[in-house]
């Protein structure tokens, strides 16, 4: 007479734990993660048994529905492995593998101890497979899910530390932008700004652009916004850093930037200091100082 | 004389990120075919303009690039596709400070200056297309 599938597999797992677990270790072992040096032995044994005592504790509570309630704690173990290799640089493959090189042990398993009855040996692996695929999906979803949490950290990271607000001197600000000015950067970079003119009571504020490799009309719009702000704020602004090509592009597009410009960021600097009643002079040598 | 297109490759505008991908893409073409520094800067922010038309107001689309030989000129020719709700009057849209969004109402003329060759059909409630090329 032919088992149910979850049944075989929940009695094959109790009944044949040390040699299915020993099997798995060896496989863990020939796995590349060990060699990578990433994770000692000891370690992935200990994960390992742990996932193993949550799998036979969930199939003996629920059916082969690995997105059902009593494989939450499973999950969410499997899930804290996974987070934890995403961080620490592992490969899609070994993480998967993790769960994945369980497979073979389990068959083997179940073929020993049902090899005689075909539809119980075809229910038994048909539920392991079902299970172990689940749970090997689960665990890319959350590794992706981790990486895709550290790469978006890093944005964030990138368009704050890219826009910093530098002071020249007493009132006088330098916002050097550096890449793409999307809707989401300027905002940033107008909130820096604002803050900034009111923390040094600044009367001017620079804006180089000579790190923005395109101006198109929505940079410009986002430029033009961040000046009207400025000004708002009682803070000149001033825009440098405009290079020769993208001059005769925005003339092209018919962009007017309505505001005063130059060409680098050290004459915006000179006309702020004389705007603001100062005068760089070089320093008078005596005579005898030259000799 | 006759046209004839070498290169062609087919980039998708589904985001903001995708119009920087274009960007990016199409000056490395420009590169490629050997457009001067000016020229580059003039057809890149050409296709970044109607590369966020096809994107804010087509509701996303593609674009088609093709490295294009007439004789001994070479060129770069661009074409944006989308299926959005098209352009009812394709004069109005072409007039410069008018806009139908938030802009500044200067990328379709723009785009028109930017470039040597500039063609815009749309059929409202079906898509818009534009094509554009530079000649070296």
């Amino acid at each position: 007479m032919s088992m149910d599938g979850a049944e075989v597999l929940k009695r094959t797992l109790i009944e044949d734990e040390a040699a299915i677990l020993d099997a798995w270790y060896a496989s863990l072992r020939e796995g590349t993660s060990l060699q990578s040096g990433r994770i000692r032995e000891a370690e992935l044994q200990t994960q390992a048994k742990a996932v193993y005592g949550q799998l036979r504790d969930a199939l003996a509570n629920g059916g082969v529905e690995a997105d059902g309630e009593q494989y939450t704690s499973l999950r969410e173990a499997l899930a804290d492995i996974s987070r934890s290799r995403a961080i620490q640089g592992f490969t899609p493959t070994d993480t998967a593998n993790f769960v994945f090189s369980l497979k073979a042990p389990v068959f083997a398993a179940i073929g020993k101890a049902h090899g005689t009855d075909a539809a119980t040996l075809a229910a038994g692996t048909w539920a392991a497979s079902k299970i172990l695929d689940r749970l090997g999906l689960h665990t890319m979803e959350v590794f992706l899910e981790s990486r895709e949490e550290v790469i978006g950290r890093q944005g964030q990271e990138i368009a704050e530390l890219s826009t910093p607000v530098v002071r020249l001197w007493d009132g006088i600000l330098a916002l050097p932008l550096i890449g793409t000015l999307d809707s989401a950067r300027t905002g940033v970079v107008m909130e820096n700004l604002l803050q900034a003119i009111v923390d040094e009571e600044a009367e001017i504020a620079i804006i180089d652009i000579t790190g923005v490799p395109t101006v198109d009309t929505l940079v410009a719009q986002h430029l033009l916004k961040t000046v009207a702000a400025a000004r708002l704020m009682g803070a000149d602004c001033f825009v440098s850093g405009i290079r020769p090509q993208i001059a005769q592009t925005m003339v092209h597009l018919g962009v007017e930037l309505n505001v005063v410009s130059k060409a680098t960021l050290a004459d915006a600097f000179a006309l702020a200091l004389r705007q603001t009643g100062r005068k760089v002079v070089r320093q008078q040598v005596s005579a005898e100082g030259r000799r | 004389m006759t046209v004839k297109s070498t290169k062609v490759e087919t980039l998708p505008i589904r985001s903001g990120d995708d119009v920087v991908r274009v960007r990016q893409r199409v000056r490395a073409l420009a590169i490629e075919i050997g457009l001067g520094l000016v020229d580059q800067t003039k057809f890149v922010t050409a296709a970044s303009e109607l590369a966020r038309n096809a994107l804010d107001y087509g509701g996303g689309g593609e674009v088609r690039a093709e490295i294009v030989q007439a004789g001994m000129r070479k060129g770069l020719r661009l074409t944006f596709e989308d299926q959005g709700p098209g352009i009812a009057d394709i004069e109005q849209a072409m007039t410069d400070h008018y806009t139908s969004g938030g802009g500044l109402g200067l990328g379709l003329g723009g785009a028109k200056r930017l470039s040597n060759e500039f063609h815009i059909e749309s059929t409202p409630g079906a898509g818009t297309r534009v094509t554009i090329a530079r000649w070296k």
